[in-house]
């Protein structure tokens, strides 16, 4: 670290006082990796990333990172990701949409690589025509790539989940790629208030020595590591280690859990638990649902509000316990395919009660009166007389 | 106590632990059979099954074989100790994670790609692993629970091992001692008669002579230590 900075634990450094600022979703993400200890970001640039990784040009000139360099597109972005990590480095990257489809190959490699970095996806329509606006449909993309995947509902939580992120992608235990995902424009464009601690103070450097696997160094034995890679081989003793290192990816991954619990106080949040409908949602989504259950509230209906912070892993306990007096239960998505609804149909044992929807993509916004559309649909009320 | 995680052979293709519902023990505490328990309890269970099960057998990784880092000398003499206090007990190497092609010298030498080669040839009934990498202990782990019936304990560095029927974490050379000294207790408990002896040499291991050491000794690696045309490296690190 070029400049004097006080390293502190994650868990110091989350207690330290704050100061409210008014910023955008991207910067909330920047001003993260300033107090991160990050040796090295590498990125390409694609809307509505740029601005996240333009923002972390700065902070480098400014002297907050070691290196950074602009690559030549996203595989190569990722790839080199990888190797950097595996040399014993902090690596942060951020990418949006296409970007993070033109990536994935080599996204999907870093788990089995143990490659511990944080990954920023500031989601963007994925489809043909083509489209700069928000659609979180590429996170059910990654959904089963092994990498711990957080969910920002707003700028705050932008700036909260990435500082989180570099501490958990490094316990030994996990040692996978954390991604931290919002919506393009809606937070990264957008502004909120974000309270932030002084950013003369950091996260301690990252030891690579403190890791599940050796840092590549081609002084020390073993140098060789995956590239001898035992699955080459046509043989039961090649799919048998493959199998067992992919049970361990995703142990690894489910070992994460308790990380969500110390530094994001939780998977889920619950607000009136027991209610008769809950909103379930993610993301921006997750804003938009808050704000209908306020509305609920006011009229007295029976609604309750989970948020889902952390989509892998997947908090099955702690769906099933906030769900399971739940009559009805509306998730809210900003995707066509409703990859959050069908996680917790799949979670629950009553997955009947899940409604489709309401969902909106290709960049459209999520009227609050749509959720109450459903909820009073949901109880039995006619909602046009009432939102007239 | 119900044995979550216990001796194999579970079978063709077992759950992991951790989806099993095993999580890692907090500092201070160890893990015994997938169960949360003190410390000396694990190592009382682990003594008793190298001082009763064939075979016994220490495996030390690339992390005690190497004196990388200050604590390390202290460490390896201390897993020596450990082993002399354990009749017939035996070192086998796990010197690092490549496959071993197109054979492993499993008399030799133990790999995480396929640990239970080394495990069934030798018929190693109770082993030790210290000074793995935790993803290459946990591989080795899982896949000797799954086809044979040895018992494991894991003495590691960082926070211990599922997979292992004993583990024991944060590991330190006084760690190793502690757990020495337990297995002595265990030993007279059980009215085993031992006189502390060092582990014979391994005969399946080269004579080693550095003397006449040339670049070919170095195999794959020579390409690292030769030197370009006209380059004289006076010292290396």
């Amino acid at each position: 670290m070029s400049l004097d900075k006080t390293l502190l634990s994650m868990d110091e450094l989350l207690k330290l006082p704050r100061e409210k600022h008014f910023i955008t979703g991207a910067q909330a993400m920047s001003e993260a990796v300033k107090r991160s200890s990050t040796d090295m970001a590498i990125a390409y640039p694609i809307t509505p990333q740029s601005e996240v990784m333009h923002l972390v040009g700065d902070i480098f000139a400014q002297g907050h990172i070691k290196e950074y360099y602009r690559a030549e597109e996203e595989l190569g972005t990722m790839s080199a990701i990888a190797g950097a990590a595996r040399g014993g480095v902090r690596m942060f990257t951020a990418t949006s949409g296409p970007g993070l489809l033109r990536g994935l190959e080599a996204i999907v490699s870093w788990p089995g690589h143990r490659i511990p970095c944080v990954l920023g996806v500031l989601t963007r329509v994925i489809n043909a025509p083509l489209s700069i606006q928000p659609d979180n449909l590429e996170m059910a993309y990654l959904m089963h790539s092994g990498i711990v995947m957080l969910h920002a509902e707003n700028q705050q939580d932008t700036f909260d989940f990435t500082l989180a992120a570099f501490a958990i992608t490094e316990k030994v235990d996990v040692y996978i790629p954390v991604s931290v995902s919002t919506e393009g424009f809606f937070v990264t464009h957008a502004k909120g208030y974000v309270e932030m601690m002084d950013e003369k103070y950091a996260f301690e450097e990252c030891d690579p020595y403190k890791a599940p696997v050796p840092a590549m160094d081609n002084e020390v034995p073993p140098a060789r590591i995956q590239r001898d890679a035992p699955v080459q081989k046509s043989n039961f003793m090649s799919y048998l280690i493959h199998s067992v290192w992919q049970q361990e990816i995703w142990d690894s991954n489910q070992r994460a859990m308790k990380y969500m619990y110390q530094y994001i106080d939780g998977p889920i949040e619950v607000q009136n638990p027991g209610s008769d409908v809950m909103l379930v949602a993610s993301g921006c989504a997750a804003a938009q649902a808050r704000e209908a259950h306020r509305y609920a509230q006011e009229e007295g209906l029976s609604v309750g509000f989970v948020k889902v912070k952390c989509i892998r892993p997947w908090p099955t306990d702690e769906i099933r316990e906030a769900l399971k007096t739940a009559k009805t239960v509306i998730v809210p998505e900003h995707n066509i395919v409703g990859w959050l609804c069908k996680e917790i149909k799949g979670c629950i044992p009553n997955g009947g009660i899940v409604l489709e929807g309401p969902r909106v993509y290709g960049g459209m916004t999520l009227p609050v009166e749509l959720i109450m559309t459903e909820i009073y649909n949901a109880l039995g009320m006619d909602s046009l007389v009432l939102q007239a | 106590m119900q044995k979550k995680i216990d001796v194999g052979p579970v079978g063709y293709m077992p759950q992991s632990a951790p989806m099993m519902g095993v999580e890692l023990s907090p500092e201070g505490k160890a893990l015994l059979y997938g169960n949360v328990v003190s410390e000396d309890e694990a190592m009382r269970d682990a003594a008793k099954a190298l001082l009763t099960m064939q075979n016994p057998t220490i495996f030390p990784g690339p992390m005690v074989l190497w004196d990388w880092k200050d604590d390390v000398a202290d460490k390896s003499a201390a897993i020596l100790e450990l082993a002399s206090e354990i009749p017939n007990c035996k070192i086998i190497p796990m010197p690092d994670y490549r496959p071993k092609y197109p054979k492993i010298d499993v008399k030799a030498e133990i790999n995480p790609n396929h640990p239970n080669l080394t495990i069934l040839d030798n018929k190693i009934k109770a082993c030790v692993f210290i000074g793995v990498h935790c993803h290459y202990a946990n591989l080795t782990l899982r896949m000797i629970r799954a086809g044979t019936d040895c018992y494991t304990v894991a003495m590691c560095a960082e926070m211990g091992h599922e997979e292992a029927m004993a583990s024991i974490r944060d590991v330190h050379a006084s760690d190793v001692l502690k757990f020495r000294d337990i297995l002595v207790e265990v030993r007279k408990e059980l009215g085993i008669e031992h006189t502390a002896t060092m582990p014979p040499e391994n005969p399946s291991l080269p004579k080693e002579d550095w003397g006449d050491l040339t670049p070919a000794d170095y195999g794959e690696y020579r390409s690292l230590i030769m030197s370009r045309k006209g380059e004289h490296v006076a010292e290396v690190e």
